[in-house]
């Protein structure tokens, strides 16, 4: 974890609500995809935790999805500075992968997968993204995925564009040796029992800290209790305790 | 005594500034982000006689200038305490700490305090019956003095380590619950845990923590706190940790001149994981704007 200040270099509309925001700073904590960052924002008392979706050199770009003040006051950001925890997490195990990994994002879900996808492919994996919207309006960074030369589906619920359905239905028809995943918690179930091999999922929780130091965010698992920012957001498939 | 030492409990303390309890887990976290030896002490992570996962989650809310959590004392129970978290601290802490003490019953609380005076690292027990988050239990001890006292008295038959109370600032008369403490024999007061309460969400209606409700922190509660320090420490004799909201090193001063002999930080760690650190860094500027030499003159200057 280290913690320091980004510049902003711009940012973005994406699609309703949905916001890409590049930054520029030490991003030598990011060791993994899958992991987060935590933002300070003026005026609000806990930070931000937001998924990395891709870093090249000192330049990190996040995608985030406005959701209450903090999101809201970060998308009318222009330039300036921002205090940020870097290299939060355990982030996702790339050496499991196998020769055909398929990665499913849903909504704000689909940003980590970008980083993934761009490292497992330049392990020279065949790589097949799922990414699930509810409707044509709300797709983002499909193109971006197929320059990456990843096979891409997207699926929305009402069928407005792509596969009618959820990611799992896209799913059947792909064939792979491992899955990783994120996105809400319902997909996250459904991504759980449809699929055939080993995975990872990607948790999302209130934090306090988002290093470790609270415990705000535990959950049980069937190798124990684990933080979700510290021992997670990334949870092994035959691990996870499902609750409810 | 140096420019920034104090006592507390006839241990001497390089400087007054403690991590408080649950936020700090039990340091090693923090370590590998700064030489915590810079600490005065700093007080583990609630430890309880059996192991507790805790509330449900959500367990954290936002507030304007604090937050809400309902953690519900997650820890591995004071058997691993002992035999896994000491041992790893041992190796980046070579400061006397500060075990910090919660219960379901009088004898859960002599019990954990009976393991805990064994460890040589633990110099106090910070015995908490403020704890808001669970049921039949933690804060139930600290509103009423005579259970109070009851629990102080059990936990003073087990150890000759200093014990100190903290208490809940949930309570109509905190001086009287400081008073019932010290006349069972505490060896100091720490206080205040968190003020309960509650946010709920406007989207689902509902409240924000599965607990509903839960304990209220950081910098917002610091008058609230600063006022309870300087009530119970112009009516104990023993030595007093002042804590709630403190975040900068003015906050520190201003807490000693209420009467603390020691200040703990809570919810700033989280949000800046530095925190203590950089309070540290600026107490001698702070001191020599104010024309303060020593710290320990000023405990309770505030008349």
């Amino acid at each position: 974890m280290k913690q320091s200040l980004f510049e902003i270099i711009d940012n973005t509309r994406l699609a309703p609500g949905v916001y890409k925001m590049r930054l520029q700073g030490d991003t030598s904590d990011i060791t993994a995809p899958g992991q987060f960052v935590n933002i300070q924002l003026d005026g609000m008392f806990l930070r931000r935790p937001i998924s990395v979706c891709d870093v090249q050199g000192d330049v990190l770009t996040i995608i985030y999805k406005v959701v209450g003040k903090g999101t809201e006051a970060m998308s009318k950001m222009t330039g300036g500075k921002l205090d940020i925890l870097t290299g939060l997490g355990n982030g996702y195990d790339l050496t499991v992968a196998g020769e055909k990994p398929v990665l499913l994002g849903g909504g704000v879900g689909v940003p980590p997968m970008y980083l993934l996808a761009k490292q497992l492919l330049a392990q020279g994996k065949k790589v097949t993204v799922i990414l699930g919207f509810n409707k044509a309006e709300e797709v983002f960074y499909e193109a971006e995925f197929k320059a990456l030369g990843c096979q891409v589906l997207v699926t929305t619920v009402d069928g407005s564009y792509g596969i009618k359905g959820f990611v799992t239905d896209a799913l059947k028809e792909v064939e792979y040796t491992h899955f990783y995943t994120c996105g809400p918690e319902p997909m996250l179930k459904a991504v759980y029992r449809a699929s055939t091999t080993s995975g990872q999922m990607s948790f999302e929780e209130r934090m306090g800290c988002g290093f470790g130091a609270c415990m705000g965010c535990s959950c049980k698992t069937l190798t124990g209790y684990k933080r979700i920012c510290k021992d997670g957001p990334v949870m092994r498939k035959e691990e996870i305790l499902w609750e409810n | 005594m140096g420019k920034l030492s104090v006592n507390l409990c006839g241990i001497e303390l390089d400087n007054p500034v403690i991590p408080a309890s649950g936020t700090f887990g039990y340091g090693y976290e923090f370590a590998q982000l700064y030489d915590i030896n810079c600490l005065g002490t700093f007080s583990f992570k609630g430890t309880t006689k059996d192991p507790r996962f805790g509330n449900p989650t959500p367990r954290i809310a936002e507030c304007t200038a604090g937050m809400i959590n309902a953690v519900g004392l997650q820890n591995p129970g004071v058997d691993k305490v002992i035999a896994e978290e000491l041992p790893k601290l041992k190796k980046c802490f070579h400061k006397p700490v500060m075990a910090n003490v919660s219960g379901f019953a009088v004898e859960d609380y002599a019990y954990t305090c009976e393991r805990l005076d064994a460890c040589e690292q633990v110099s106090w027990l910070e015995v908490n019956v403020s704890c808001p988050n669970v049921h039949g239990g933690g804060m139930s001890f600290g509103t009423d003095p005579k259970a109070a006292a009851e629990v102080t008295a059990a936990v003073k038959k087990v150890t000759k380590k200093p014990v100190i109370l903290k208490l809940s600032p949930n309570v109509t008369d905190i001086v009287s619950i400081a008073k019932a403490c010290e006349d069972a024999g505490a060896d100091g007061i720490s206080l205040i845990n968190t003020l309960l309460g509650m946010r709920i969400d406007l989207k689902n209606k509902k409240p924000v923590i599965a607990n509903k409700m839960g304990g209220f922190s950081g910098s917002a509660i610091f008058p609230v706190a600063v006022r309870m320090v300087y009530q119970v420490a112009n009516a104990v004799k023993v030595p007093v940790i002042g804590m709630g909201g403190v975040s900068c090193a003015e906050d520190v001063v201003e807490m000693m001149l209420a009467g603390a002999t020691a200040v703990e930080v809570g919810a700033a760690n989280l949000v800046n994981p530095y925190a203590c650190r950089d309070i540290l860094a600026d107490l001698p500027r702070v001191m020599d704007k104010y024309g303060i030499n020593t710290l320990s003159e000023i405990i309770g200057g505030a008349k």
